[in-house]
């Protein structure tokens, strides 16, 4: 896989992943290509679009657009299912995952997807293995976490 | 602000994303941004030492602001720190933003590489774990270096846990995508290849994506990995929906990691081994029978599972093309899909048959499914199925079916959407062409291309038709015949008037006898449609009139008149102008037989491949065209079209022309040098006159329908580095084409490949000084200009374009026509006289290349703009490593590369004294390592290296035999791959 983005139906990048090394600029024309090209598709039309040598590959859940690019020889079905297992993963995760979660804890849909996905390659397809090394960083983090004062809870810091 | 789950450690970034949210517009949204970025800065600079979770705040916060698509250009210190924390949360958004967030600053690099490195030792799984993510994630070549010799041990280490292990494995594909040079094969490889009966899935899973990798580029080194994959995926087959536990999804038995199973087996040929044959063989076949029973779940996640490890097992009974009866069944199972109701899945069953079209024991079962396949051409909604029905169509033509599929695409293409119709054009023309029996057919197909979708005939249909006509005397009335009906129309598209003007121009006397096309009729016909075409059809369309004076004598006085007219011959433009004075005083002052042997009819074309096929294939990339087709043809779309060729005439015939100033630009620039009134009057010289320019010209009267390069205004560019690839200038300079190179620019880069610096040139006001380094696949080069007299140079520029390089800046990972990649840091506009500028390119090459980068330089001296190009010096024996071996090892790899193509020879005279150390110093300058002791022969000299780029490495061996007494040497090359050899050989023949 190249790299997957999550977007919303306005076009709001939500979520950015490469697994090749491009340029900023590089990387915001990709995106903006991509996006339009997949917002414009029709509900019913086929899930796969050939983008320069790429495959695009995409589904949408609610009012998100999850969309990989993977290279020619790569096996279109299993990567919309990788979506689907990255949505299940976010979902078990938040309890019925919106988009508002990603927005509000993007840091924890990126941890997630590295557990799931590195380097462009499954690395753990089951959801528990998963599910299980997030919630143990989480337990470490509550273990480390000190009282905070009353003023920086509120966010006045 | 909604309920967050969990993690909910960082309040202020909650509040701040939430205000972000609620900006009411992009200005307010700015002003937010800016304000915390200031408050983050103050924080940072602040005398209070920050504690580690405000730091891990307002790191977060800017990653935050980053990902929203805004700059930032601080805290990647402070994000390093955070990794050395030995608080968890506080080190993860370190290393996330770090992965974000990379920066090449060396000093941060050697941080964060030590940060990772602490982390690894850590012998903390979950610690180790970050740090392979971040490894992962940024991929760079310094993390490679510092990294990718201990990722192997830490993969195959017996007591490195589970979840490492995987991290360990994808992070080390990921380097060895970066950098194949730094990770060294070694006793670790083995190991890995037994991860493949790892028993923890996970490790599997993961460990197979880096095996794959590997064995493509080292397959006998992992070949042993062939029979455990079949084991394992015969195990995964044969379980039961239950037994995998987690690893099953939706009842599917370990989807992912059979397709990985299944893609790892596509690197190799069928196995050897009749045993693990059929065990493979049965493995297939259940997975066959599999798609024939009814599903377990409704669900779509279950059929796309399914379906997944179906369409990855019938890709490999395709590569491996061998078992009849297995190929049939994937037949008729994607022809069952061809009809099923998932979009998806139709969609890909007409992808797939598309290569079982082109395997002979499949090729009658998919033609069994044409029906279907127009139908869905007809009624699918989404253009992108159509289109690979369109592609499948055309994969499954052969003589029995080419009638009926040309003429359903061509009924198609009325209502094709317009993204496809150039393409499907293009296909037409190649299909009429290839299975036409009698050729009035194709000509008929051609004009109704024309006739349907003339907009979308690009030039190489319509030189095609020309050139085939021309060729088969038995389809020229035919032709002219049919061409002088369509012309009839009241509206017809232009590209019909340039067919009809070609054809009518050499074959109108097969239909003049008809007194309804009598050449006054035809003329005049002709003529009707001059006023609507453009520039280049008129041009073409005068052509046609002066060949109607030497077929028909009967029109002369009539198109003389035309010719003579003001519209004519004061048109304000130059090349309208230009012929038809030209045609005019040919036509009156050549006598009948002059005039007979210069416009006499062309000469039959040499048969040579379709050009329109090239087209296709640089259009759609290589998969677009069968495999058949493309090993028919040559290797690029370039070469093809004789491109490279051509351009290199049309720069000389520029250089030839460089002393008359050009007053515009454009594509007829060769010829406007030339002021009309100049025309020489002689008919001898004038007849060269008319040879010359028509070769260079766009009417394609006198060439031999090669079109022309990437683009049509690339004549004075040198073929592949075309104008057009270079960036626009800045707006300060005159934009003038660049000039072409001069013509001593490759003597200058012959200087320089055996040397790093020196002087690249220089005239009486410009000293050009070259310094290069070269390590692996990258370059770098430094250029000294110096101003050589007293005055400013002004608005001076250089811009630096790659051959191959195409119109829009296309990624590279994207394209594989790219070869370098070179980007040259903006030079100072201004040189004061006396001084010297310097300027920084960095090359990297990403493939083995032939042509040199081009340098264009232009500036102003005294108000002159001064435009030169010259070729950098960058050859591809700059890339290479040396390699030592010894005698024994040499001869070996010799005989291995024994095939023909691989080795290149060239026998010359010596231009220098054949002096033994200077040969030395020259071939060591070449790069490669100098053996000893290697050739029986003493005299001679032999040489090995790899020439490194980043899609390959390509191992040459040289050897170079001096014969003192003839004053001779001949000199073999021998390299994996044939451009190299053939390549060097050139480069060095000039050497010595």
């Amino acid at each position: 896989m190249q790299f997957m983005l999550l977007f919303s139906r306005q076009g709001k990048l939500r979520l950015q992943k490469w697994y090749v090394p491009l340029s900023d600029t590089q990387k915001k024309k990709i995106s903006r290509e991509v996006i339009q090209m997949v917002l414009a598709r029709k509900p019913k039309m086929c899930s796969f679009l050939e983008w320069r040598d790429l495959k695009i590959v995409y589904k949408r859940y609610a009012s998100l657009y999850f969309c990989c690019a993977v290279e020619d020889q790569e096996n279109e079905l299993i990567t919309l299912e990788i979506i689907h297992r990255y949505v299940e993963l976010l979902d078990k995760y938040f309890g019925s995952v919106c988009e508002l979660d990603i927005i509000f804890n993007f840091e924890k849909a990126y941890y997630i997807l590295d557990e799931f996905i590195l380097g462009g390659e499954a690395q753990e397809t089951s959801k528990k293995n998963v599910l299980k090394a997030i919630e143990q960083a989480d337990m470490l983090q509550e273990e480390a976490e000190t009282p905070r004062s009353v003023l920086e809870e509120i966010g006045l810091t | 602000m909604p309920a967050v789950s969990k993690g909910d450690g960082m309040r202020g970034l909650a509040v701040f994303i939430s205000d972000i949210r609620n900006c009411k517009s992009k200005e307010a949204e700015i002003k937010r941004i800016n304000k915390e970025l200031a408050n983050i800065r103050s924080k940072f600079k602040g005398d209070k030492a920050l504690d580690g979770y405000s730091k891990k705040k307002y790191v977060c916060k800017l990653l935050f602001i980053f990902l929203l698509g805004h700059d930032i250009d601080f805290g990647h210190m402070e994000a390093v720190n955070l990794l050395s924390s030995n608080k968890y949360t506080e080190k993860q958004i370190g290393y996330l933003f770090i992965s974000v967030l990379v920066n090449s600053n060396s000093e941060l690099i050697r941080l964060i590489n030590n940060a990772i490195k602490n982390d690894l030792s850590s012998r903390n799984p979950t610690f180790m774990c970050l740090a392979l993510h971040c490894i992962a994630n940024v991929g760079s070549r310094e993390m490679a270096e510092a990294f990718a010799g201990e990722i192997p041990r830490i993969l195959v280490a017996g007591d490195t846990m589970d979840s490492v292990k995987q991290s360990a494995a994808l992070c080390l594909l990921r380097l060895y995508k970066t950098s194949p040079d730094l990770v060294l094969m070694g006793e670790w490889t083995s190991r890995v290849v037994h991860l493949l009966n790892d028993q923890h899935m996970g490790v599997v899973t993961a460990a197979i994506s880096l095996i794959t990798c590997l064995s493509q580029k080292n397959p006998d080194e992992f070949k042993t990995c062939v029979s455990l994959a079949v084991s394992r995926l015969s195990r995964i087959v044969s379980s039961a929906s239950t037994d995998l536990q987690d690893y099953t999804y939706y009842f599917v038995p370990a989807p992912w990691l059979s397709c990985k199973l299944l893609r790892l087996l596509q690197c190799y040929p069928p196995p050897e081994d009749g045993a693990v044959k059929g065990r493979l063989v049965e493995c297939l076949e259940t997975i066959l029978n599999k798609a024939q029973e009814p599903p377990k779940s409704k669900k779509v996640q279950h059929s796309n599972a399914k379906n997944a490890i179906l369409f990855e097992a019938i890709s490999l009974i395709i590569h491996y093309d061998s078992e009849p009866n297995l190929l049939v069944r994937a037949c008729n199972q994607l022809g069952q899909f061809l009809q099923h109701r998932e979009t998806n899945l139709r969609y890909l069953a007409l992808e797939s048959m598309c290569t079982l079209a082109s395997s002979e024991f499949s090729h009658e079962a998919v033609k069994t499914h044409i029906e279907t396949v127009i139908n869905a051409l007809k009624t699918e909604r989404d253009v992108s199925v159509r289109q690979r029905a369109a592609d499948l169509l055309y994969a499954m033509c052969d003589r029995s079916n080419a009638k009926q599929i040309v003429a359903e695409m061509l009924s198609y293409l009325d209502t094709a959407d317009y993204s496809i119709r150039e393409e499907m054009v293009l296909k037409v023309a190649i299909l009429a062409e290839k299975y036409a029996v009698d050729y009035s057919w194709y000509v008929d197909t051609i004009l109704n291309l024309i006739r349907i979708a003339g907009d979308y005939v690009s030039e190489e249909v319509w030189y095609r038709v020309i050139q085939i006509v021309i060729n088969r005397d038995d389809v020229q009335g035919y032709a002219a015949k049919t061409v002088f009906e369509a012309l009839q129309a009241p509206a017809c598209h232009e590209n019909m008037v340039k067919v009809g003007g070609y054809i009518l121009g050499e074959f109108g006397n097969l239909i003049a006898g008809d007194p309804r096309s009598s050449p006054l009729v035809q003329f005049n016909l002709l003529h009707s449609k001059f006023h609507l075409c453009s520039v280049p059809t008129r041009a073409l369309l005068l052509s046609a009139y002066i060949k109607f004076i030497n077929l028909f004598p009967e029109t002369k006085s009539t198109i003389q008149e035309v010719l003579r007219s003001d519209s004519q011959i004061r048109n304000s433009d130059v090349e309208l102008q230009q012929r038809a004075v030209e045609y005019l005083k040919l036509s009156s002052i050549a006598s009948t037989d002059v005039l007979a042997t210069v416009l006499e009819e062309m000469p039959p074309f040499p048969e040579r491949e379709s050009s329109i096929l090239a087209k296709l294939k640089k259009k759609k990339g290589p998969g677009a065209v069968s495999v058949n087709e493309l090993e028919e043809g040559k290797r690029e779309g370039g070469e093809l079209n004789g491109g490279g060729e051509r351009g290199g005439d049309n720069s000389a015939i520029a250089a030839s022309n460089a002393s008359t100033p050009s007053p515009s630009a454009d594509l007829l620039g060769l010829r406007t040098g030339l002021p009309v009134s100049a025309a020489p009057p002689s008919a001898g010289s004038l007849l060269v006159d008319v040879f010359s320019e028509a070769g260079v010209n766009d009417d394609g009267f006198l060439r031999d329908l090669e079109p022309p390069t990437e683009s049509s205004d690339s004549l004075l560019a040198e073929g592949p580095g075309d104008s057009d690839s270079t960036p626009p200038p800045p707006p300060s300079v005159v934009s003038e084409e660049p000039a072409p190179p001069l013509p001593e620019s490759d003597e200058l880069l012959n200087k320089f490949v055996c040397k790093n610096n020196g002087v690249l040139f220089e005239n009486q006001l410009l000293q050009i000084g070259i310094k290069s380094e070269y390590r692996q696949n990258l370059g770098r080069m430094y250029l000294f200009y110096g101003n050589k007299t007293s005055v400013q140079f002004l608005t001076f520029t250089t811009t630096v374009t790659c051959p191959g390089e195409l119109q829009s800046h296309i990624l590279h990972i994207y394209t594989c026509i790219i070869q370098l990649n070179v980007q040259a840091k903006p030079v100072e506009p201004l040189i004061e006289g006396g001084a010297q500028v310097q300027q920084v390119i960095n090359i990297e090459s990403l493939t083995d290349f032939c042509d040199a980068p081009l340098l264009n330089i232009k500036f102003r001296y005294g108000g002159a703009l001064q435009n030169l190009t010259l070729k950098l010096p960058v050859t591809i024996n700059k890339f290479f490593q040396p390699t030592e071996m010894a005698s024994h090892d040499f001869f070996q790899r010799w005989k291995q590369l024994s095939q023909p193509q691989q080795e290149a020879q060239k026998i010359f005279k010596a231009n220098n004294a054949m002096d033994t150390e200077v040969l030395k110093a020259k071939l060591l300058g070449l790069g490669m390592a100098l053996l000893e002791n290697v050739d029986p022969n003493p005299e001679n000299f032999v040489c090995a290296g790899v020439i490194q780029s980043k899609a390959q490495q390509v191992g040459s061996l040289l050897r170079l035999e001096p014969n003192a007494h003839a004053q001779m040497y001949r000199l073999t090359v021998r390299s994996s791959k044939d451009t190299v050899s053939k390549r060097l050989c050139e480069l060095l023949a000039e050497q010595f």
